[in-house]
């Protein structure tokens, strides 16, 4: 601590530079923070709970539908604890910016597959008890002001109803939320049944089923169980586990691991070279003061500290602005208007990003360190 | 206390150094078998022409370098023997500075610049403000201690050097040069404060300078004329 007076100094030497060198390292991690929220939303939506648990497709695509009964048939395959499906509906509430997912789903069997939503016993009972029912996640109720009572109508681009109609009403009968801060509470779900019934085409088909089993040790067996029931059928399935599909899923716009890890390398590969050029630049210019300071008594060790405190201590305040910066941009909320409901920056990606800050500290502080340790002092005082 | 520089009772016991330094092939023979003893509380000026290997010898006294050849022992310790870790220990205990360019790091105030030698001692902030403060009184510059060097002027610049070069109460003051960035006026007031650390205090001071008029303020005056020490002036 007590040299932290001369650390700070030698920082506030050249105050342009300075605040050049730590603006980019901000907008570095703010660019950071950004991709974090992003790759969070678009991957982030497995839950704990969904370890146990495979999606049934259709083998082509997801947008292909598989027939109702394939439920039925897939209860009686050994491991398998429970099943039940969902349709994408695809609707939008008044304007198509308003878009958030809707599905039709059979409400006790939903709600005991996914304990991740929390709903109250009353509410559920009023769900199942009314046919045009639906809950709604706590987000989406408070983005329209939405109460329990209220009738809202959603149009699908895709289903019609008998009459011609892409409209259907619903009446809010509850409100759910997450069980933690990865579960999604932008969905509204409503019953099957009505669904069923009132579309005009497709009936008797659904989206994909979720299936509870119940050794998820065993899920790449009972997977292959389900797709071998279905084989040579006219609707072929696809199981995998609902990590696996909800990164499928992710997987469609690209490898999204790869595309965040790729700009941030280049992002951080140049804050690298900026931030190493800034603290040789600065030691080079103070090379008759670091002799000055061996000549008093500071030992070499004492000399790379101190030029490496100065990197790390530049590179730690620019990460933590840059990681708070972010952390407040993001916490507004998904930017796309319910394209990313899972879009927030995590406690550990921030902690990865304090650790990066630190880590950018020691590299790039690590050679004009080494350089300034090595300076002989005779040399360096000959040098002024 | 060791040795036979203590048992001389000088404190600064130079014997038979020679330095040489390497360009390429060509060796260059900076000091030749130079023998200097220094007693303790002597006010020394070490004169010479540009090159004469003033600066060397002086850094080879103050720990700054090693002699080709030949022992350096203060106090009784041979120097010439420290590893580079134990030098810089050494001298942080028993070496003040004062350089001609004061050599004051620009973004510290005065009070900081003379506390950077204390930052390496085990003492508390508020014995090394103590310190500072004795330091800066006994230069007269106690009224600038929040000043930064560019507030100061040279003379009041040097003034805090030499407080930095005293605040750790070391056993030898080394001073290069140390009026030779100054008028004669701001000169003759850093030669009566050297004076005045040597006779009152009791310091051991070598000064290296090109000015008579400096050398005359001190108790002997020896010269280096191409690295061979003498007593006089070689033309």
């Amino acid at each position: 601590m007590r040299f932290l007076p001369l650390i700070w100094s030698n920082l506030r030497r050249k105050k342009t530079r300075t605040i050049l060198t730590l603006l980019s390292i901000v907008v570095a991690f703010v660019l950071y923070g950004f991709l974090s929220a992003i790759r969070q939303a678009l991957t982030g939506g497995v839950s704990l709970e969904g370890a146990n648990r495979l999606i049934v497709r259709h083998k082509v695509s997801i947008i292909q539908l598989l027939p109702v009964d394939y439920k039925r048939r897939m209860e009686r395959i050994p491991g398998i604890a429970a099943v039940t499906h969902q349709t994408w509906f695809g609707g939008v509430y008044q304007d198509p910016k308003n878009f958030f997912m809707q599905n039709p789903v059979i409400p006790g069997e939903f709600m005991a597959m996914h304990p991740e939503f929390l709903l109250p016993a009353d509410q559920l009972r009023a769900w199942e008890a009314l046919r045009t029912g639906a809950i709604v996640g706590r987000k989406t109720a408070v983005r329209f002001g939405w109460k329990i009572g209220d009738k809202v109508p959603i149009q699908s681009t895709i289903w019609s109803k008998k009459d011609g109609s892409f409209i259907w009403d619903f009446d809010i009968v509850g409100i759910f939320d997450g069980r933690n801060k990865n579960t999604d509470t932008t969905a509204l779900f409503f019953h099957y049944d009505y669904f069923d019934e009132a579309r005009s085409f497709w009936t008797g088909q659904v989206g994909w089923y979720t299936v509870r089993i119940d050794d998820s040790a065993r899920a790449a067996d009972v997977a292959k169980l389900i797709d071998a029931e279905f084989e040579n059928s006219s609707a072929e399935t696809k199981s995998e586990p609902e990590g696996a599909f909800v990164q499928g899923w992710a997987k469609q716009i690209g490898d999204i691991a790869l595309i965040t890890a790729s700009i941030l390398g280049a992002v951080f590969f140049t804050i690298l070279l900026v931030t190493g050029n800034t603290i040789s630049q600065s030691v080079r210019e103070r090379t008759g003061e670091l002799g000055v300071l061996k000549a008093i008594g500071f030992t070499n060790t004492h000399v790379l500290v101190l030029v490496m405190a100065e990197s790390c201590l530049i590179a730690v305040i620019g990460g933590v602005l840059g990681l708070s910066l972010a952390w407040l941009l993001t916490s507004r909320g998904d930017p796309t208007g319910g394209m990313l409901p899972l879009y927030f920056f995590p406690v550990r990606d921030m902690l990865l990003g304090l650790a990066i800050s630190v880590a950018l500290g020691l590299v790039t502080g690590c050679f004009p360190a080494l350089q300034a340790m090595r300076l002989r002092v005779a040399d360096s005082l000959r040098r002024i | 206390m060791s040795d036979a520089g203590a048992a001389n009772g000088a404190l600064v016991d130079v014997r038979d150094v020679e330095k040489v330094f390497h360009r390429g092939s060509e060796e260059i023979h900076v000091l030749r078998g130079v023998n200097l003893q220094v007693p303790s509380g002597e006010f020394l000026a070490l004169m010479g022409p540009s090159g004469s290997g003033k600066s060397t010898l002086l850094n080879l006294i103050g720990g700054l370098d090693h002699p080709t050849r030949g022992t350096v022992s203060i106090a009784g310790e041979r120097v010439d023997q420290l590893s580079d870790r134990r030098l810089a220990a050494w001298r942080a205990r028993h070496v003040g500075f004062v350089f001609q360019l004061y050599n004051l790091i620009p973004v510290l105030t005065a009070e900081r610049n003379v506390e950077l030698p204390l930052l390496l001692t085990h003492l508390s902030k508020a014995e090394r403000r103590k310190h500072v403060e004795t330091a800066l009184e006994a230069v007269g510059l106690q009224h600038r201690a929040q000043h930064y060097p560019r507030q100061l002027s040279g003379g009041e610049q040097q003034r805090v050097g030499i407080a930095r070069g005293i605040v750790t109460d070391p056993t030898l003051l080394l001073c290069d040069e140390p009026t030779g960035d100054l008028d004669r006026k701001a000169g003759d007031e850093i030669l009566g404060l050297l004076s005045a650390l040597s006779r009152e205090h009791g310091k051991t001071i070598i000064m290296v300078t090109h000015d008579p008029h400096a050398s005359a303020r001190a108790a002997r005056t020896v010269y280096l004329n191409k690295g061979e020490l003498t007593r006089e002036p070689k033309d």
